[in-house]
């Protein structure tokens, strides 16, 4: 923070164009604050540790159940994500206070960004008010994962989709591959910018415990566990309340599947979930490079031939 | 080996007998305009490396990538294809008609990937990291890290077929011998190398199929951008050889009019199967993918699609059919100009609009005036650093 503000001084003549002063402003009206998380960090080194221990994994990856029909919106969630993950925060009454205000940030749809893992989102269905919670869905075969050329991110066997700052280019591939747009930038660090990520608190999973934002949730939507049981837990729902549940399940199969499971009142479409893809988005990748190969060997004996004749040829031409 | 000659160097780099009166003919009105430009340019370039990306450009978490990507990388290389058409027609198929524009083609292949790389920095959260993916952290699933790789072998590549001109400029026959001889495998290996990141670029978006709009999201991306940036690569051919052919004919010894004309139109006749080809394709993915319910009048995005390849597609392909039937040179070069501009308005569809067309156009990114600032003095760079090395090296007598 020291050397941002050194240099603002420094050099003030963005201040003459009017950009210098309103850069704060919009670094939090956009939401890109860079808050220099170490949540991210902190669960890699947690990773790497456990990897070199030799640890017993055990049967099954975990998962989370979010249920929109009993999600009512008290954005207590984000405030625990930003608690436990040391994010920029407010006092919890700001979050629960906001489904009662007429402008509040229900307003927009919003996404999750540098400093914020978790947003809750309103939708207006036919004149029925559904909360749907936002943040990484932890794919099973994840896109973001597929895509940074450095191999910054994995997915660990509990399940959580984790992200490596220390070997981040900044290309920002991975924003772009993420079908559910979750990473976001720290677009206002200019030296040491980082991609920010919901860890599925990894660090609470392997000391045993529940995510933070599950922890808190006072309403019921938020259940964790093996993603498998999960699974049976949700058809069970759906089959015992048949006019409460839309019959799927959102993140079984979609996109590959995803180990963040959602049920809704209505088709998947309305609350603002991406549907129509049942593969992960990296199998269209992995099939054009495999692709690109068998045609890079194909193709050199023919260029070898060509260029060894052009060589005979040209040593002809200059006799 | 000749003794070395300073001041007989000095001379030939600057091409003025000393380096005052250099300077003083650098102030043309052109040089002025175009040091305007770099002056804003530079500004953008200091501006983000002290602020950052957040400050400088108007990227954000729906659009990581912006102009930069857009224009200099995607635009750019498809359009710095020159030395994959021409280098490989001349070198590998021996066509010895088109041996004088082998050498501008590597130049501007060169140049254009030189700079497309230095915006690309630019770009880059970490630019201090860039050689991560090529020394130690190896995503070896990710599309970019081919294309990352690529860059890399392919500017050597570039070094390798245009050190001919080089060493012939500095009088060191033995050397230019070596690499004359070189470039010919460099040219076949970079056919290789070419294809696979010209495609790979559009190869990218593959991952993202329900974000990229229907109309532009294909199985045939990869085909698509590697055909267009054949045609980029012919158009630029047909460009710079009409600009240099006017501005620097006193370097040209045999200049035939004739048969310059009658080469280009060859290219047009090329440009006109490509396109014709590429046009051919797009159709049948449009059919076969079922997308044609896409193209309404009430759609933004089917309008545009229409506009696009009309605008762009269909009738230049008209207007190249009936240049090269009647013989009409003139025509070919304005049509390339209008394919090449027609390549970097496909990228920043791909890139831009088409991307994220889910959300909102109130969202939608549109560039800074830094980003814009930057892009176009890698432009004027290009231009400048041709310029230079046409009027010093052998690129045209040849
Ligand atoms: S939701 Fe996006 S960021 Fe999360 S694992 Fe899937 S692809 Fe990666
Ligand atoms: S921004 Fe970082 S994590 Fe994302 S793809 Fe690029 S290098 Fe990988
Ligand atoms: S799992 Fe953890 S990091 Fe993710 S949204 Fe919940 S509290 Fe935040």
């Amino acid at each position: 923070m020291k050397r941002r503000d050194f240099l603002k001084g420094f050099l003030s003549l963005p201040g003459i164009l009017g950009i210098g002063s309103a850069s704060k402003f919009i670094e939090e009206e956009r939401g890109f604050k860079t808050t220099h998380t170490q949540a991210n960090a902190k669960n890699w080194e947690i990773y790497l540790k456990r990897k070199e221990s030799k640890y017993e994994p055990k049967e099954g990856s975990y998962g989370v159940l979010f249920d929109a029909t009993k999600c009512i919106g008290c954005r207590r969630c984000e405030w625990a994500c930003n608690e436990w993950n040391k994010n920029p925060n407010q006092p919890i009454e700001n979050f629960e206070r906001s489904r009662f205000e007429i402008n509040s940030v229900f307003e927009k749809i919003r996404r999750p960004s540098a400093g914020a893992f978790t947003v809750v989102n309103r939708f207006d269905v036919d004149g029925k008010v559904i909360y749907v919670k936002k943040q990484c869905m932890h794919c099973l075969d994840p896109a973001c994962a597929s895509s940074c050329f450095v191999g910054a991110f994995t997915r660990t066997e509990e399940g959580a989709v984790i992200y490596n700052p220390t070997v981040c280019v900044g290309c920002r591939y991975c924003m772009v591959a993420c079908p559910f747009d979750i990473p976001a930038y720290e677009y206002y660090d200019p030296l040491t910018p980082q991609v920010t990520k919901c860890t599925m608190c990894f660090d609470r999973m392997v000391e045993g415990k529940v995510p933070a934002c599950v922890a808190v949730c006072s309403a019921d939507a938020l259940k964790f566990g093996k993603r498998e049981e999960l699974l049976k837990l949700a058809y069970k729902l759906i089959a015992d309340n048949p006019h409460r549940y839309y019959p799927k399940v959102y993140g079984e199969d979609d996109f590959g599947g995803t180990s963040w499971l959602y049920l809704s009142p209505v088709p998947f479409k309305r609350i603002g979930l991406p549907t129509g893809l049942k593969n992960s988005p990296a199998v269209y990748t992995r099939n054009y490079l495999f692709a690109v190969k068998v045609l890079e060997i194909l193709a050199s004996p023919v260029l070898v031939y060509l260029a060894y004749k052009a060589m005979s040829k040209k040593g002809k031409d200059e006799e | 080996m000749e003794k070395f000659d300073l001041k007989g160097f000095k001379q030939k780099l600057l091409l003025a007998p000393d380096f005052k009166s250099y300077v003083f003919g650098l102030f043309t009105p052109w040089n002025v305009i175009a040091g305007i430009i770099l002056l804003f340019g530079f500004y953008a370039m200091v501006y983000r490396l002290i602020f950052g990306l957040g400050p400088a450009t108007n990227l954000n978490n729906d659009y990581p990538w912006g102009l930069w990507i857009a224009f200099d990388i995607l635009a750019g290389i498809a359009l710095a294809a020159p030395g994959l058409t021409l280098g490989t027609v001349v070198y590998l198929f021996r066509l010895k008609d088109y041996k004088s524009f082998a050498r501008p083609a590597i130049l501007s292949s060169l140049l254009g990937y030189v700079f497309a790389v230095i915006a690309l920095l630019f770009d880059l959260g970490r630019y201090y990291r860039v050689f991560y993916p090529i020394v130690w952290s190896w995503g070896l699933e990710s599309v970019l890290f081919l294309v990352g790789w690529h860059f890399f072998l392919y500017i050597i590549i570039c070094v390798v077929e245009w050190f001919p001109s080089f060493f012939e400029w500095l009088g060191q026959e033995r050397l230019r011998n070596f690499f004359s001889s070189l470039g010919i495998w460099a040219t076949a290996f970079g056919v290789i190398i070419a294809g696979g990141h010209q495609s790979a670029l559009g190869a990218l978006f593959l991952i993202a199929p329900t974000k990229l709009h229907p109309l532009w999201y294909s199985p045939l991306l990869p085909l698509f951008f590697l055909i267009t940036a054949v045609l980029g690569g012919m158009a630029v051919v047909v460009i710079e050889s009409s600009i240099t052919h006017r501005y620097f004919k006193h370097q040209l010894k045999r200049f035939d009019q004739k048969a310059f004309d009658k080469k280009t139109l060859g290219l047009g006749k090329a440009l006109a199967v490509v396109l014709t080809l590429y046009l051919l394709l797009k159709g049948l993915d449009l059919f076969h993918q079922e997308k044609l319910h896409y193209i309404s009048l009430s759609s933004t995005y089917g309008v545009f699609f229409v506009l696009e390849h009309l605008l762009f597609g269909v009738i230049p392909m008209i207007l190249l059919l009936w240049a090269v039937k009647e013989e009409k040179p003139f025509w070919v070069r304005v049509l390339s100009f209008w394919i090449a501009l027609g390549i970097i308005v496909n990228r920043l569809t791909v890139c831009l609009i088409a991307y994220n067309w889910y959300i909102p156009w109130s969202q939608k990114y549109y560039p800074s005036w830094m980003e814009v600032a930057l892009s176009l003095s890698m432009v004027v760079l290009i231009i400048l650093s041709t310029r230079f090395m046409i009027r010093r090296l052998p690129i045209l007598s040849d």
